[in-house]
Parts: structure tokens; sequence; C-alpha cells
């Protein structure tokens, strides 16, 4: 966005805008200005400094060596009317016409000639103020300039062959656990008019069969496979008990191959996934 | 016998992100005599100069080595797609060249670099860009976040550091001497 810099910075009177090259000396009240021209102009800069910085350049002249008085009645101007825009006038302009004015009205007293000194100088922080503002303001155009991906940069990527490596199986959490049993107590409750009496179902006991049934199996066994809903909702429920059992003394790992699959059952010590 | 070089050069197509040397040295982790990052170096230089005269090229950046397309092909290229890619805009870029060049910076120095107050959509769009991020918390009051570049920074401009990046103007005898060179944010770990 270089619109202020793209005006010409000739301009022999002083105008206010330029308004499609037609310089505009004064605001006119009565006179219909074209606002969009104008918007679009005073919305190039990017704050107080920006703008000071345009009004230096347009008269060539030399940071260091701003005559504040004219900068400032300027500065004014320019003020003057993004208000008479109704643009959206942010504080920041506000504060440097106050650093402004407070300048112009420093410079005006009388300085005692024995401390002469640079420092003195009341322009001196604006500046400042000024050089740091401009050093990255061209830095970021030389940010802009850097090539970019994306933009000038464009990354190569060749389809690679398929992955043909089974799929590390993911491990189960407790909820797909729970909800797994939940669906074989569901099962087990219609199968409910079989009840058989058995005496004393020990979890222990479970414990046992379950990992003979899984360290028997070659493969991994279906969760489901391992409840025998004959024996109803007690049978199922120890028969949970001894696997959870089984799990936390590491015994046995549950497997699922993916979401909403069956949850499989196998033993801990062996490594068939070779 | 497969040759080295087409390793390297088929892992650094497949990946899809720039790899560096050790990236790239752990392919060949289960090698009796695995190459050292010297020889990997040489292999990619190789590989650099084969890209002559081709419509890639492979470069390091930041995060490693990556074949791209030829920069002066890059505008061929664009017209593949409809969308342009968008502009930044002046705040923002004066925004990044502030975090790049005067890292760690908290909001409030931006702006006052910068004269007027640093809006969050740029602070956003630039973490959403991944150019920048938050490394820590000034000890100030309100301990403000204080901002730096990140290596995805780099990697997209096509730098391998913070020192390849264009020099701060200098101004009059009375400008303030730069600070440079910057924090290293380099990620390579070849050790070299």
């Amino acid at each position: 966005m270089s619109a202020p810099e793209t005006l010409p910075a000739e301009a022999a009177a002083d105008p206010v805008a330029r308004v499609r090259g037609e310089p505009l000396e004064t605001l006119p009240s009565d006179l219909y200005i074209p606002p969009d021209a104008l918007e679009v102009f005073l919305e190039a800069f990017e704050g107080p400094l920006d703008l000071l910085l345009y009004l230096i350049r347009r008269q060539n002249l030399d940071i260091l060596d701003i005559p504040i008085a004219e900068i400032t009645r300027q500065y004014m101007e320019y003020v003057e009317l993004m208000r008479e825009l109704r643009l959206e006038l942010a504080a920041e302009y506000l504060v440097m016409a106050a650093t402004l004015a407070e300048i112009k009205s420093r410079m005006l007293l009388p300085r005692p000639a024995v401390d002469e000194d640079e420092e003195d100088d009341p322009r001196a922080e604006l500046i400042r103020r000024l050089q740091e503002y401009e050093r990255f303001r061209q830095a970021a155009g030389e940010l802009e300039a850097l090539p970019r991906v994306g933009r000038d940069l464009f990354p190569v990527r060749v389809l690679a062959p398929e992955d043909e490596r089974p799929p590390p199986a993911p491990e189960v959490d407790l909820t797909d656990l729970l909800a797994a049993l939940r669906e074989v107590l569901a099962r087990a409750q219609l199968q409910a008019h079989h009840h058989i009496q058995r005496e004393g179902l020990s979890v222990r006991e479970r414990m046992t069969r379950v990992l003979d049934r899984v360290s028997e199996a070659t493969d991994c066994v279906a969760f489901t496979s391992l409840f025998t809903l004959e024996e109803g909702r007690r049978g199922v429920v120890v028969t949970f008990l001894a696997l959870l059992e089984l799990l936390k003394l590491g015994l046995v790992e549950l497997i699922q191959p993916g979401p909403f699959e069956p949850i499989q059952v196998r033993a801990a010590a062996r490594d068939d996934r070779a | 016998m497969i040759e080295r070089k087409s390793i390297l050069e088929a892992a650094l197509l497949a990946a899809g992100r720039p790899l560096t040397i050790r990236d790239l040295q752990r392919l060949f982790a289960e090698d009796p005599a695995p190459p050292d990052a010297a020889a990997l170096r040489a292999d990619l230089e190789a590989l650099a100069a084969e890209c002559e005269g081709r419509g890639y090229e492979l470069v390091e950046v930041a995060s490693g080595w990556r074949y791209q397309v030829r920069k002066e092909l890059g505008h061929w290229v664009l017209r593949l797609w409809e969308e342009k890619p968008p502009r930044l805009s002046r705040a923002l870029l004066e925004t990044l060249a502030l975090i790049v060049y005067r890292q760690p910076i908290t909001r409030a120095e931006i702006e006052q670099v910068r004269g007027v107050s640093v809006s969050s959509n740029i602070i956003r769009t630039l973490e959403e860009l991944e150019w920048i991020r938050v490394v820590g918390h000034k000890e100030a009051p309100g301990r403000p976040a204080l901002y730096a570049s990140t290596r995805k920074f780099l990697d997209d401009f096509n730098l391998r550091s913070l020192s390849d990046l264009p020099s701060l103007a200098e101004f009059t005898e009375d400008a303030e001497v730069v600070q440079l060179p910057l924090p290293e944010v380099r990620g390579d770990a070849e050790g070299s």
C-alpha cells in the first residue's frame, strides 16, 4: 500500500490533498468532495508517524531538521480532514497533534544560549521515533520482498508408495470397555429365563478360565465370546470382573482395531504382531 | 545396488516437510556403517547441483532441506490456482518486522514504535500463520506476552536463520546501532 508515496511530491502550493489529480488547497465546506478518494488516501496511513513521514517526504525534507511549525500546520489540516470525513480518528493522531503543539511552543520559547546542545532540541525525541519507525517501515517492505511460500515458493511433494504395514493396534479406553459390557449384559438379559444355578462363581477361578481361553487361542479372542450368556447376569459380571483383574495384573491386553470395531482380548506375554 | 543419494532424494520428495540431516541419518539407523553428517551433506549438495536446469531446486531452510519449485517459476505455478495468495497488509508486515527484528517483544513495545495500537486481528493472523508465538511473559505489570518468530516463519520466507534476514536500515549518525545478530532459532541439529 504505497498510496502516499505515489502522490506527486513536488506539490508547489500545499494542497490539503489531491482529489482525482486536482490539488485541493483548502477544504470547501459547501463543495461536494468525492469521499471515497479522500478516504482511501487518508486510510492508507498506518498511524501518526506514517502521516508525519509522508508530510516530511513530500517536501523532500530531512527528518533531522523538521520545520516544526509548518509540519504541525499540515498535520493538523489532515487531522481536521479526517474529522470532517468522519473517519474513525484514532486517539494516537490526537496525541501526536498535542506532541507537535508542545514541541512548537517549546521552540518558540527563548532558550538560554549557554546550552545550545543538540540534546536540548525539543524535536530530538520525535526525530528518534520517526527514525525508528522509518527503519521498521523499511524492514516491513524488505520482508514483503522476500520470496514467500505460497506466493513465490512451492515446496515439492511426490506421491509415496502406499504403506502396506498393518496399522498399530490402538489402545482401548474404559468407556469402550464398559459399552461392550453393557452390550453383553443386555444380551444376557434376553437369556434370563435360562437361569442355571451354579455354586459359588469365583472370580479367581474365572480368571484362570479366561486366561486359559486367551492363551490357548492362536490369535485374539473376541471380547464378547468370553462370556457364557447362559450363566445369566451374574455369570457375565463375574467374567467381566475376572477380565478386569487380569487386565490389572497385566496378564491380558485389550485391542480394538478401529473405532466401533469389536474389542479383542489376547494374552499379554505373547507378541504375535510380527 | 541403490545409491544413497537416491534414497535421500526419495525421502525428501515424499516427506512433505523439510528434513534435517539428522532426520535423514535416521533412515540409515540399521545400516552397519551409517553415513555421517558430512557425507549426507555432500550427497545433498550433489543432489542440489543435479537440479540444475530443472523446474525445482533443493534448498536448505531453517527446518532442514526441501525440494521446491524454482522461485522464478513461482508465478507460472500460481496460474494453476484461481485464488491469489492473500496480500499482507502494511500494518501486518510492520508488526511482523518488529517481532522478527526485536524479539522477544511485547505488544506495547510494538505499539511504541509504530505509534498506533496493534490490532488483535493482526496478532491472531500472525499466530495462525505460525510465524510468531508467545515465548514467555515479561516481568512487568500485567505480565505481557513476549512474541518471537518461529521456525515456520524462516521456512516460509526461505531463510535458514535470522541472520539471513536483510539487516535493518541504518540512518543518520545518531541512529542507534541495531542489535544483530538475533537470538539463534535455527533448528538444524547437525552440530556444525
